[in-house]
Formats: structure tokens, sequence, C-alpha cells
């Protein structure tokens, strides 16, 4: 059975597929021509009926977000691209740069000509140099070739494109500190509303959109929003990028219709790590609540994983064997959320210290069992209290994991320390290289 | 710019900072870049870099320090020749990420964002960087070192001491230093995009599978 449906991966395996002249000769900027023959609301239209949600966790309609701009306002409007890839365990923003960054730029001119944009930005992370260079590259010879800059292919359309470089701040990737990030400030979070589409970069109306979702707006443009719409589930329609990583035998990206499962994905991939079993995993990113293999059959889509309990978000699915520590990966996580809390609000900055100090603790077998209902309460007090979701993000592994692994936890303090041997889950165990 | 900035910086450099500001709508948002800049000058933020910029954008230098400390990847101190990140974030800790961090850091003698005393290479345990179906990952000026294992990593900190790294996995033919990646995180086209694979074996499986499956039916 092939459920694969490579669109924007479908030409990475060509050596130069990142340059112009490869993207051109698979057909690249043919729908940018297309669309600026097009009225910029039809654009919209089309983007509207093909039901694309956005690719970078949420998954808010990417049309109705562009329909949200005023027209007629004689103000500037900016389209923002987060490229500031981050949520640990995603990993498909950055190799789709990597191989093709022209299909970015190409949906960046159909989107900004949609909502009348004359300026757009793509913030990029800035700890992939590589990556970097390609777009700077890509953008440089996008305005040789005239399809950015003044008059694009003689229609009238005026875009600028900067690639802007961040430093090194997950919280970077939340659309609000992302602006003030852009505006020259510290990345951190603003109170909405007003939203971006009201007063978003330098307070003018703003679209700030996922890569994965510009990316896929040029192929809409050129087969229709039907064609779109035919792949994938009720609700969650077209094709997306599930990316698999941890104790899988062949990990990596695989691009199908939205609502595959897990159980259809491993099966690609080769299996589970040989001569072991999954335990839990993420299926987008670790600041969705984990499954476990009672989850393999929900259908990845936003609707499915919901209802399941969880987040579709990056569709980042990190897969764990049972050689892993739930305790010490969720101390992990947390520790990471608790250095990129950005300060701005209280129960986030000091909920994720307490956090972490309370699941060291438990990992290392001290600590007491209340410890467990005082981080379930620490949780209930950090989440849904703050600008942003990152504190939602961070109390995710911690809840679900009690919910499905409390015993584990109880473990550690009967043991007085880690009951797992580390060594046992790194992938070269079995390989003899440690 | 309406006063001539004082600044020990070269007129080259101070033209490139003028050309970076000129990017952006409003000048503010220059800050970034021009922090990139700088370490690509003097391989981390100096004082001096940060009155600079505040002349530059006519900002309290107070306001620049505030963002240039918001921002690890601004370095308040030299780092390395190479600087190395070694991903201790969950999936790559679990994957052996803990081990290649611990054992590089004892096979160098230095702690967490230390320098080794030749200056060469330096050290800081990062958080997921993008890559994670290549784990465990270690980057090296920001450039991807996929795959790697306790005893990779130490050859990889080794031929860094003695000036002959390995290029990237994916990446350029060679690895640049950490001045020179700073100028291309602040916009400065090297010229070497079109250098290394245009993608891993691992961002190619779907790819790969999907063509296998069609050919067979």
């Amino acid at each position: 059975m092939n459920t694969l449906t490579p669109v924007l991966s479908a030409f990475w395996d060509q050596k130069d597929s990142f340059t112009m002249e490869g993207y051109k000769r698979n057909g690249g900027y043919l729908a940018l021509a297309k669309a600026l023959a097009m009225d910029p609301d039809k654009i919209i239209e089309e983007v509207k009926e093909s039901g694309l949600r956005g690719r970078g966790g949420a998954g808010f309609p990417t049309g109705m977000k562009w329909g949200f701009i005023p027209q007629g306002d004689q103000k500037d409007h900016y389209l923002v691209v987060n490229a500031d890839e981050s949520e640990p365990g995603t990993c498909k923003d950055t190799p789709l740069l990597m191989a093709n960054p022209h299909v970015l730029i190409e949906g960046v001119i159909i989107a900004s000509y949609a909502i009348r944009a004359n300026h757009a930005f793509i913030y990029i992370r800035g700890e992939v140099t590589h990556v970097v260079r390609r777009v700077q590259q890509a953008i440089e010879d996008a305005y040789s070739a005239g399809l950015l800059g003044k008059n694009i292919l003689g229609k009238g359309f005026d875009l600028e494109l900067v690639l802007h470089v961040g430093a090194g701040a997950y919280i970077c990737g939340e659309e609000t500190a992302l602006l003030d990030s852009l505006e020259g400030f510290r990345g951190q979070p603003r109170l909405r509303p007003p939203f971006p589409a009201i007063a978003g970069l330098y307070a003018r109306p703003t679209v700030v959109n996922n890569v994965e979702s510009i990316a896929s707006v040029p192929s809409i443009i050129a087969n229709g929003a039907q064609w779109f719409a035919s792949m994938g589930t009720e609700k969650s329609k077209g094709f997306t990028l599930y990316s698999l990583s941890g104790h899988i035998t062949n990990p990596g990206q695989f691009e199908a219709p939205l609502g595959i499962t897990l159980r259809e994905l491993i099966d690609m991939a080769g299996g589970v790590r040989a001569g072991h079993k999954l335990k839990f995993w993420t299926p987008g990113g670790s600041s969705t609540p984990m499954f476990t293999d009672a989850h393999l059959d929900v259908p990845l889509d936003y609707e499915g994983v919901a209802a399941a309990g969880s987040m579709l978000g990056t569709k980042a699915l990190q897969i764990f064997d049972e050689t892993t520590c739930v305790v010490r990966a969720v101390l992990r996580w947390t520790e990471f959320y608790k250095h990129e809390s950005c300060g701005k609000c209280t129960p986030c900055r000091e909920g994720t210290w307490w956090l972490v100090q309370a699941l060291k603790n438990l990992e290392n077998g001290q600590g007491a069992p209340e410890d467990l209902e005082k981080l379930l309460d620490i949780c209930d007090n950090i989440m849904g209290r703050s600008f942003c979701a990152l504190a939602d993000g961070a109390a995710s592994p911690i809840i679900s994991s009690l919910q499905y692994f409390r015993d584990e936890y109880l473990e550690h303090l009967k043991n007085g320390g880690c009951p797992f041997d580390p060594a046992a889950s790194t992938i070269f165990a079995t390989a003899g290289l440690r | 710019m309406n006063q001539p900035i004082s600044s020990p910086y070269s007129d080259k450099d101070l033209a490139v900072m003028d050309s970076i500001v000129k990017r952006y709508p409003r000048t503010r948002s220059a800050i970034m870049p021009l922090l990139h800049y700088l370490q690509s000058i003097e391989g981390y933020v100096t004082e001096t870099g940060i009155e600079t910029i505040a002349q530059i954008l006519s900002l309290e230098s107070a306001e620049v320090n505030a963002v240039a400390t918001f921002y690890t990847q601004y370095k308040r101190k030299p780092v390395g020749q190479y600087h190395v990140g070694i991903c201790t974030n969950t999936l790559c800790a679990v994957m052996g990420g803990d081990a290649i961090y611990q054992s590089v850091l004892e096979h160098l003698g230095i702690e967490n964002d230390g320098v080794t005393d030749d200056g060469k290479v330096s050290v800081e345990h990062i958080e997921c960087n993008a890559a994670c179906d290549y784990a465990p990952v270690v980057m090296a000026n920001w450039e991807f070192y996929d795959n790697q294992n306790v005893e990779s990593a130490k050859d990889l900190v080794d031929s860094m001491r003695q000036g002959n790294p390995p290029p990237p996995t994916r990446g350029p033919d060679r690895l640049v230093t950490w001045k020179e990646a700073s100028a291309v995180l602040a916009g400065i086209n090297d010229g070497l995009a079109h250098q290394g694979v245009q993608a891993g074996d691992p961002t190619l499986l779907g790819l790969k599978i999907a063509k296998n499956s069609k050919g067979g039916e």
C-alpha cells in the first residue's frame, strides 16, 4: 500500500533541487505567473477552499487568516514567515529549506500578493548556517530573475523580501514574540487582542505563517483547491510532512495525506528499533501530550489527535522504546521549557523552575509520592495563565506521563533512584561504539 | 545617521552595518543582524560593539544590551574558532547525546561554555536543532554533524584542534570559522550555498519509499 504523497518533497532527490534552475525544471514559479494573473481575493478564496491549515502547530485555517487582513485600509501590510523551527522533535522546515528554498519564496510572493503586502520577512532560527546560506542565495537569485523587487514578472506587483536570522530563542517561534524580535526587541509574547492581523509587525496588519503552510501554496494555485482537498480527511485536508525520529529502524521525513497513522508510518520506517518495543511517543513535538502503544491507530490529523487527548502540533513523531526512562525524558523537556521561558509572565517563569526541582528529585529517587500531586498542582497553576502557550507546552509532557506512567515515577522512589540504564537507550548501545 | 559614528571599526565594516540597517523599513529591526555582524568581526559582542550599534540606531546602549543578553547565540566572551554545540534535548540525549556531551567535555578538559587553552574549540550543550532524524546531532559553528557517537565526536574536536576538521555532513565543503559563520548569519552571502548535499538520506526516506512502491505497481 502506498499512502505517501510527495509534493513538497517530490524533487528533493535531485542534486540541484535547491537552485533556481532545479526548481524551474520541475515547474517552479509557474504557479506565480498564474497567481499574478488572478484577483488577489480569488487567491484567498482558493486557499480557503483548499482547506489548508497552519502547519506550524496550531492548525488555524490559512485562508481565513489571510482574509482577516483589512483591505483598502491605506496601511502597509506585512507577511512574516515563521522559520524559527525549534519545537523539540520538529525537523521538517529545516530540511525543506535546505532542499528547496524556492518553493517557500514562490509561496511568499503569492501570499504577499493575496494580502496586498509589499514587504515580507522570513524569520529563520540562527543555528542553521547552511540553511541560512541556501535561503539567502535563493532570495538573491529570485531578485536577479525579476521575481522579487519592483514590477514582478511585469505585472505591476512590488515585493521586498528580507531574511531575518534569529539568535537562539525558542520563544521566538511564538508569533507575537517573533514580531517583537523582528522589531529589534527581546523576544517576548504580546497580549492578544489585538491579533497580528490588525496590529502585527510595526503595529500594521500582518500575517504570520509557518514555512510548510506557505510552501504548500504554490501547489494549491497550480493544481487547484479541489486537488488539495481530495487528500486528507474531512476537516484536515491535504498532505503534510511527518517527521519520524528516535528508536526507529529508519528515521526520516514522510510526506503523506493527513490522517495516516503511526502504525502505518512505523511500518514504512522498518519498525521500532530491532528487539525493542514502543513505549511512548509525541504526535507533534514535546509540547503535545505524549501517547503510548495504545494510540498506534489514531488518525494523525487535527481532529483525530485531539479526540485522543493530544494535539497534532508539528507532526514531530518522536519514538521512544522500553529502554527509555519516562521521568528522565520529561525532566529534560522541562529543563528546556525552564531555559526557554522568556520570563515575562510569573506563572511560567517561576512554575517551570519549580517543576524542574520536583522532577529532578523524583528522577533521583528523592521526594515523596505526594510530589506527583504537587507536579500536577503546579501544572494547573501555569497552564493558561500566561501570555503565550509555552507554559501549556511545559505542562503537557508532565500531565500525560503521569496519566500513563504514574507507576514508573513511584518506582523511582521505591528504587531510591532511576531504575533504567541510560546506556541501553543509546543508538550505539547495540553497535559496540561506546 | 546624523552624526558620524565614532568607533574603532573600519570604514568597510561601518558601510556593511549601514547596508544592514537599510534592509529594514524601521531601523531598530537591524539590531539582531548587527549583533551577528559584530561577532563576525570580534568573535563576540563587546561593549564597544554595543556602543556602536546604539549610535547607529540612535538607541541607548542599555536597549542594545537588553537585546544582546536575551539571545543565547550572542556571546559575551570569546568562544573557540570552532564552537561545538551538542544536543542534549530529550531525543538526542536519550539516543546518546548525554554520553557524547560528557565524553567530549572530559576529553577536552573543559566545562560547559568553556574554551580549550589553544582557543580552538569551545563546547556548549544545546537544545533541539531541528535534525532529530539524524540524532544524535552535534553542531559546529551551527553546521550539521549528523549521526554522531562518542568516538566520532571526540575525533571531530581533535581534528578541530589540529586545524583540519572534516566538512559538515550537510553543509559546505569545508567547516567555516565561527567568525565566518557569524557573517553568514548577519546576511552576508559567502558564496558557499551551492556546496554540499541537497538532503541527507533520512530527509529522502519517504520519497524513496513512495517511488519504489510506485515502480512496483
